[in-house]
């Protein structure tokens, strides 16, 4: 395990931050199940920019203001992060419920953002009222969870009794934030698929083939509702590509957004 | 000390095959309608009976199960408030952090308090963890919206002379003037579940009526925090009628008899924790402590005896049940003299939530069970003094 990434506030509320490698910002927004600070995926991306990946509020060691409670209190806090840190051109990455906030931050401002790349996303709904588009992980055993979640199941499986207690007690506050961010309406903003018209910037939808969280139809309609958005998929990973192949993760970023 | 006869009204049929689950997701293809008229008919005079015996009557709801038909609790209130004639009816309870509408809630239980003429006891709880999959109600942040809910349904209850607004983060009226208005002043009395001396404590410092289930001889620690809380706010120690404590009671003449009839009302504790695995434990409903703690394979045992051995509720002996105080258990004097040891322990326990029906017990049985214990338990127990509460709190 990594040591534990620096605290840093944002309006006063305090989080982690991770921060590595060099060049142009790239902004990687993790999933529900948190991101650690030796993930192979962030040394991949930095080894090209620099990268920025924060926990989010009320996730891992990161505070959680009293009033947040929907992604739209996070999109609005990453907004006010970039600027503080007067980020300019920004690759905005963000997988499954990252996706949802990455999405959400560049229907209200892409001033800050070259580029958007979206893996796995969660945030619409596509289907009709009696059908679920994203399994109900809540419903479900974890072992379930990592056999819908993951190509190779084993990817996921950790051993909760072998890690320290923080990282067990993270791995309860992610459970919970998710929940927090995402019960109901069940991991989606019913308005936010009538509103990703207003994404003008270049965007990448990644797809690990293998989700079974969620459909590869889910992830087509979600990338057709961006205008001009490309779709990209990846074999050999499930519903967190960057976790099962943060190699081509990296090279289909980078291969999108261009060089320098 | 009053004795509240309770009854899950459960669905027992449903038991025999269940496919490892009760609740929630069993079918209710599974539920003949006819069946369940009789049961509630039953049930409804076995609380009659309650009435005309002296005891007072608990109800309670749950959702989407075969233990517990009662999915409303306002409709078992509603034909008891009208057909009983003394009994007060305690409700525990309602689960007003999972409710859309308080407004709704002040309405039905003000009502019921008028028709029964001021014998409502109001208990307002969190919902067990199978709740809030069938509520949808983010388990996230409940305990927030369960005090909001509280303070407004109070509000309503007291407020008389001019219709009132709330906007608040978790819900927003306009012209709040709720008909009728309750009988009792200024608001029937208020009684909660915990299981958690952090909520022990702050149910003592607003003084409501504590009850607890299953915590046996554990149970002392939660009432000594409450006392505590109660305290802080400049009052005398309180006194027994400050708590609550749901027992499991079988009562025969013979020893013999009484352990069969243990044993049918131990199903309850067998089959109430049947339910799919991922409805167990929402996300939230534990502090992030007891999580880490079950992601790490601990459970924290709950149960004891009164010499400190750990027990599995859901698995115990009728022994063991009697040993931890869980079940009360044998002839009427046995019973009277196992009650009376747990009050004494406790430091005084003035309400009985007596589970005096469950699982197969038979309508027979049942009405043998309840009138003994009116008749040669109780009117002892009305003699028993309470341990004095200034030398408990001492």
């Amino acid at each position: 395990m990594a040591a534990a990434p620096d605290l840093v506030a944002v309006r006063d509320i305090q989080i982690e931050l991770i921060e590595q490698g060099a060049g142009r910002p790239l902004l990687f927004l993790h999933p529900g199940i948190g991101i650690e600070a030796d993930a192979p995926v962030l040394a991949r991306l930095a080894a090209r920019r620099r990268v920025l990946a924060p926990t989010h509020p009320g996730f891992g060691r990161s505070e959680l203001p009293k009033s947040f409670d929907t992604v739209d209190d996070l999109a609005y806090f990453y907004l006010d992060l970039l600027d503080q840190l007067d980020l300019r051109d920004v690759v905005v990455v963000g997988v499954s419920l990252g996706g949802w906030i990455a999405a959400e931050i560049a229907i209200k401002s892409s001033a800050r953002i070259s580029h958007l790349v979206l893996a796995n996303p969660v945030g619409i709904k596509v289907g009709d009222r009696e059908h679920r588009d994203i399994v109900d992980i809540f419903a479900i055993t974890e072992d379930e969870f990592l056999a819908l979640a993951y190509y190779n199941a084993t990817a996921g499986k950790r051993d909760y009794k072998s890690l320290p207690d923080a990282e067990v007690k993270a791995a309860a506050r992610n459970r919970e934030a998710t929940a927090r961010y995402a019960w109901s309406p069940y991991m989606h903003h019913p308005k936010l698929k009538g509103r990703l018209h207003r994404i003008t910037v270049p965007t990448l939808m990644l797809w690990g083939l293998h989700d079974r969280v969620l459909s590869e139809a889910y992830g087509r309609a979600y990338c057709d509702a961006i205008p001009g958005a490309l779709f990209a998929p990846i074999a050999s990973a499930g519903h967190f590509p960057h976790v099962e192949e943060p190699d081509q993760f990296a090279e289909k970023i980078f291969a999108f957004v261009g060089g320098s | 000390m009053r004795v509240y006869q309770f009854t899950e009204q459960p669905y027992p049929d449903a038991w025999n095959d269940h496919q490892g689950s009760l609740r929630i997701n069993l079918p209710n293809r599974r539920c003949d309608p006819h069946v369940a008229a009789d049961l509630f008919h039953r049930y409804y005079d076995e609380w009659m009976l309650s009435d005309e015996l002296g005891l007072d009557i608990m109800l309670n709801e749950h959702h989407q199960t075969a233990t517990c038909m009662s999915s409303t609790a306002i409709v078992g209130l509603s034909v008891l408030a009208r057909q009983t004639k003394r009994a007060r009816l305690l409700v525990l309870g309602y689960p007003i952090g999972h409710r859309q509408d308080p407004l709704r809630i002040a309405e039905e239980l003000s009502t019921i308090d008028v028709i029964s003429r001021g014998r409502l006891d109001m208990g307002f709880i969190k919902g067990i963890p199978y709740e809030f999959a069938a509520s949808n109600q983010n388990p996230v942040g409940v305990m927030d919206r369960f005090w909001e809910a509280h303070d407004f349904i109070i509000k309503a209850m007291i407020s008389h002379d001019e219709p009132f607004n709330w906007e608040s983060e978790h819900f927003h009226y306009r012209q709040v003037n709720i008909w009728p208005r309750p009988w009792q002043q200024p608001h029937p009395p208020v009684w909660s579940t915990t299981g958690t001396r952090s909520n022990a404590r702050v149910l003592g410092e607003r003084g409501y009526v504590m009850a607890t289930l299953g915590t046996g001889y554990n149970t002392r620690a939660l009432y000594d925090v409450y006392r505590e809380g109660y305290m802080s706010k400049g009052r005398p120690a309180p006194g027994a009628d400050r708590f609550a404590y749901l027992g499991l009671v079988a009562v025969a003449t013979s020893e013999r008899e009484a352990r069969e009839r243990g044993e049918q009302v131990a199903m309850y504790l067998r089959t109430s924790p049947i339910v799919h695995a991922p409805f167990r434990n929402p996300p939230g409903f534990l502090s992030v402590e007891d999580n880490a703690r079950l992601l790490r394979g601990e459970t924290p045992p709950r149960s004891y005896t009164k010499d400190r051995r750990v027990i599995e509720m859901r698995s115990a002996s009728v022994q063991e049940l009697i040993d931890a105080g869980i079940l009360f258990c044998g002839t009427p004097d046995q019973v009277y003299g196992q009650l009376v040891e747990f009050c004494d322990y406790c430091g005084g326990m003035g309400n009985l939530l007596m589970m005096g029906h469950a699982g197969f017990m038979s309508h027979a049985a049942t009405v043998d069970n309840l009138t003994l214990f009116a008749q040669d338990v109780m009117p002892r127990l009305k003699e028993y003094k309470q341990p004095e509460p200034a030398a408990t709190a001492a």
